[in-house]
């Protein structure tokens, strides 16, 4: 693997009119890795992954991406059917809720081959057939393939939603509050299958979330976020288990021993 | 044998024979003249010309005469003639506060410099059937109060002396006017696009749209600041003689919302405006027309799109009557090719189902096949 | 009174002015120079209504000139009563030769249709068309559309292909079936079925589509990739009929059904009507051609 980072965020800002939300943030992600960007509410942790995922310019500062031959390109100097292209094969993006990461009168089938026949696949069969090994992965039951989200549970939803960002083949996952509204039961298996696949797949992630669990359930590196700034980084387990900031701290502390 | 709508020159002559001959009715009857039109159904009148943006009084009644009273069929007609007419040039703005007013109302003030001069108005009047209109009877001459001349002032700038209301609202300096009926219409509209296909908008569906903001989809907390109709004068910039020429006084209905402030403790707030300008006297056009501009501005005033009204490209795509009535009544054209295919498709999937019944039956019948 | 009791010779020839076939036939030599792209264009008021054939009306009348000759069809018939009005339209505001026969028309135009005749070099085909963006039932915003064509995304499309095969084990489109221009842009071919989709690829005549009420032209100049779009395991099919036409006994052509009774008495026969009397013409019988009653031309 080379030792370039395969993303590169520097001095990231933006401001609301008056507003910050979120200022000089610089942070490199590595192949293969997943960091988790934390905080509570308000912290600037989406706006980070907005900037961060071309879906909203920042004010100032710089995106660069390392495409697959090699090249550091700065991703808001590229014109929009570039980038456009890169977020429906290189990248995913797994939303909070599901329904806005799924077409949702569609049949699961389709909703997992739409990115290959975006990309040019023609065999139905075997769009079909991917569509469902990938149904097989995230633990859907095949015969549902040709059902609609609609009639899918929450946890399923999310999982079909995974499926469909994942069958391209991406490098780079962005992950908004993934488990955000699921039952606890529900949450605990939807993290593992993620911590597997990413470990399977060798992805790189940036995970937003304000649950601690699940940065440390998934994620190697984390930032914690507030009022905008990051105030603390570092390995994730030193950062939960020796944080340094109060903060930090607080943060840590609060979380419910069950 | 009946082969399709094989109905030939023939047919249609004879067709177009037979609708000029019930065009007429009983021969017996006294013909319709335009002068009865434009003088007893002058607001008929008056809504074909706003809706085929022509202001010609005579052409209109010409229109609702050949459409036997169809007003849409009559807007047509008046709107492919239009396109035929050469044209000189664009006039200077009119100036609605320099109006020869007929009526004024506003509902925002109990009294007001210019005054509530009510109008030939149907508002109170008693919606009892008149047997005294079956007959040709007397009618008293109107009583006019004294003509409003000069200039009256608007609602809308006694609250901008304040600072209460948003200014006429601008478009950049070097923002040329564009023309509906000569460019391309494309989304997302500047305003006074947007205006102009209001203007000649059908009255039913705005009047509908303009209603639903009433009822809860979306809300604009509208007050009719105020409806002005008289006559205004059309002024033409003659590059010959270096100044502007009047051509002459049309009538124009005026409405102008008062709607919902926008602003917070920060910034100061100010009530925010609907516009409806239509021909003739046409209030309920004009009202519905400024409800539904205000609706639109949604986006503009940072409000959250919730509702057909604040919409525009369903709007704005679907307001035009005459494009509306062409494509509806086109499903009257043959389609038998098309149908011919879809008869196909249907009749080959259902001779498969068949074919699937009978096999599952052959295997005892329980299982079940996915479809391919 | 500012209108006159003049006849329609005082128009412009073909109706429209020159401006507005000026600015008609910039919108065609864009739509000529971009294959399948929808150009915009400020259609006119025209005097018959929107949905009945202005905007191949807007364009016949920019490319007309007085040595043309003009066929028109609606449902592949000369003489369906769209068809005859149009047909005569032209004949008075452009007093231009008019023909049923394919062979000898240099303007054809056509609403739902294609003749069966393979069409030459120097003949222009004119298509109506109701609905140009071929997205529109699947998105129907316009600024999304327009999007989607720009950046060549259709995964859409084929989403829309995918889900018919999985719920019907068929593609449920048979008429305005989508096809790809050039190896770019997605095209509607009008609601012509889906029979008449290879008639486009490579034709040696240029092929012009007008949507008046929608206000976009497109084009498909000579020698033009037009591929219909389809998965390579279920490939694109045109329809076939079982027998041939009841009258001239055509093979491979397209068909009308007609029913005779109420008993559920049919008879199919060509919908190409110019080509249907050719053939009878020149000699050919169909099954039914003693039997049925003499057809009006």
């Amino acid at each position: 693997m080379s030792d370039q980072p395969l993303l590169r965020v520097n001095a990231v800002t933006k401001y609301y009119g008056g507003r910050i939300g979120c200022e000089d943030v610089t942070v490199s992600l590595w192949p293969g890795e997943v960091l988790a960007v934390v905080g509570e509410s308000g912290s600037g942790k989406t706006t980070l992954l907005n900037c961060i995922s071309t879906r909203l310019p920042p004010t100032s500062g710089t995106v660069e991406y390392r495409m697959r031959d090699g090249q550091m390109r700065d991703l808001y100097r590229m014109g929009e059917a570039e980038r456009r292209l890169l977020m429906r094969t290189d990248w995913g993006f797994v939303h909070q809720n599901p329904a806005d990461g799924l077409r949702m009168t569609v049949s699961a089938g389709a909703n997992v081959g739409e990115r290959l026949m975006a990309v040019g696949d023609r065999h139905y069969g075997k769009i079909r057939a991917a569509a469902g090994d990938w149904l097989g992965r995230v633990e859907i039951d095949v015969d549902r393939i040709d059902d609609q989200p609609r009639d899918f549970s929450g946890g399923m939803r999310q999982r079909l939603q995974i499926a469909r960002n994942l069958v391209t083949g991406p490098r780079l996952v962005f992950m908004d509050e993934p488990t955000g509204g699921l039952d606890v039961s529900v949450q605990a298996r939807l993290l593992d299958l993620v911590r597997s696949l990413v470990a399977d797949l060798g992805l790189s992630a940036i995970v937003v979330t304000h649950d601690l669990a699940v940065a440390r359930l998934l994620s190697h590196r984390m930032l914690v976020m507030k009022d905008g700034h990051v105030i603390e980084h570092g390995l994730t387990d030193r950062v939960l288990d020796d944080p340094q900031e109060p903060y930090t701290q607080l943060l840590v502390s609060s979380i419910l021993q069950v | 044998m009946y082969v399709a709508v094989k109905g030939g020159e023939k047919a249609i002559n004879n067709a177009h024979r037979l609708l000029a001959d019930r065009r007429r009715g009983d021969r017996s009857v006294p013909a319709v003249s335009l002068e009865q039109i434009v003088e007893q159904l002058a607001l008929g009148v008056d809504r074909i010309m706003s809706e085929a943006s022509l202001y010609d009084r005579e052409l209109a009644a010409l229109a609702m005469k050949q459409a036997r009273g169809d007003m849409i069929e009559a807007i047509f007609l008046l709107r492919a003639y239009r396109t035929t007419l050469p044209r000189f040039g664009y006039s200077e703005p009119i100036d609605t506060s320099e109006m020869r007013i007929e009526r004024r109302i506003s509902a925002t003030y109990k009294d007001l410099p210019g005054g509530q001069l009510l109008g030939p108005t149907f508002d109170y009047t008693h919606r009892l059937l008149d047997p005294d209109l079956m007959t040709d009877g007397e009618v008293d001459e109107g009583i006019a109060a004294e003509a409003e001349t000069g200039r009256t002032p608007r609602v809308s700038e006694i609250l901008a002396n304040e600072g209460l209301i948003e200014s006429d609202g601008e478009l950049p300096d070097d923002h040329r006017t564009g023309d509906l009926t000569r460019e391309p219409m494309e989304f997302p509209m500047e305003r006074d696009i947007r205006l102009q296909a209001l203007a000649r908008g059908d009255e039913g569906f705005l009047l509908a749209l303009g209603y639903s903001t009433q009822r809860g989809y979306a809300r604009t907390h509208p007050f009719t600041g105020e409806i002005r109709i008289g006559e205004v004068e059309v002024l033409l910039e003659v590059p010959e003689l270096g100044f502007a020429v009047s051509l002459g006084e049309i009538q124009v209905t005026e409405c102008q919302m008062v709607t919902q402030f926008k602003g917070s403790a920060k910034s100061p707030p100010q009530f925010t405006r609907g516009y409806g300008l239509v021909f003739g006297q046409s209030e309920r056009k004009a009202m519905a027309m400024s409800l539904v501009d205000r609706a639109l501005r949604a986006e503009e005033l940072g409000e959250d799109i919730v509702a057909p009204a604040q919409d525009e490209e369903f709007v704005i795509s679907h307001s035009d009557n005459v494009q509306a009535t062409g494509f509806v009544e086109h499903l009257k054209l043959p389609h038998y090719v098309d149908f011919q295919a879809e008869l196909d498709l249907v009749r080959r999937m259902r001779a498969e189902y068949e074919e699937n019944q009978k096999k599952q039956e052959g295997n005892g019948g329980d299982t079940l096949e996915a479809a391919e | 009174m500012t209108i006159q009791q003049t006849d329609m010779a005082t128009y412009n020839f073909a109706y429209l002015d020159e401006q507005t076939k000026r600015m008609i036939r910039r919108a065609i030599l864009k739509a000529i120079a971009i294959p399948g792209y929808q150009v915009p264009f400020a259609s006119r008021e025209m005097p018959m209504p929107y949905g009945w054939g202005t905007g191949g009306v807007q364009v016949t009348a920019s490319i007309l000139g007085p040595d043309d000759v003009l066929k028109v069809i609606d449902q592949g018939a000369d003489d369906t009563t769209n068809a005859v009005s149009i047909r005569a339209f032209f004949q008075r505001v452009a007093n231009v030769a008019v023909t049923t026969h394919t062979k000898d028309a240099t303007v054809i135009q056509t609403r739902h249709r294609i003749p069966e005749e393979t069409l030459g070099k120097g003949q222009v085909l004119v298509y109506q068309v109701p609905i140009p963006e071929p997205l529109r039932y699947l998105e129907p915003r316009e600024t999304e559309t327009r999007k989607m064509h720009a950046l060549e995304e259709y995964g859409l499309m084929h989403v829309k292909l995918y889900e018919d095969i999985a719920r019907n084990g068929h593609i449920a489109t048979t008429y305005a079936y989508p096809v790809k221009v050039e190896g770019r842009y997605v095209m509607d071919p009008s609601p012509t079925p889906k029979f008449d989709n290879p008639k486009m690829h490579m034709s040696e005549a240029l092929q012009l589509f007008g949507a008046g009420r929608e206000k976009r032209i497109y084009a498909l100049p000579p020698h033009t990739e037009v591929v219909s779009l389809d998965f390579e395991d279920h490939p694109f099919e045109v329809q076939k009929f079982d027998q041939p036409c009841a009258l001239c006994g055509a093979e491979g052509v397209y068909l009308d059904e007609v029913i005779l009774d109420d008993k559920g008495g049919r008879m199919f026969v060509c919908s190409d009507t110019d080509h249907c009397e050719k053939r009878r013409e020149e000699g050919h019988r169909g099954p039914l051609a003693a039997e049925a009653p003499e057809m009006q031309s």
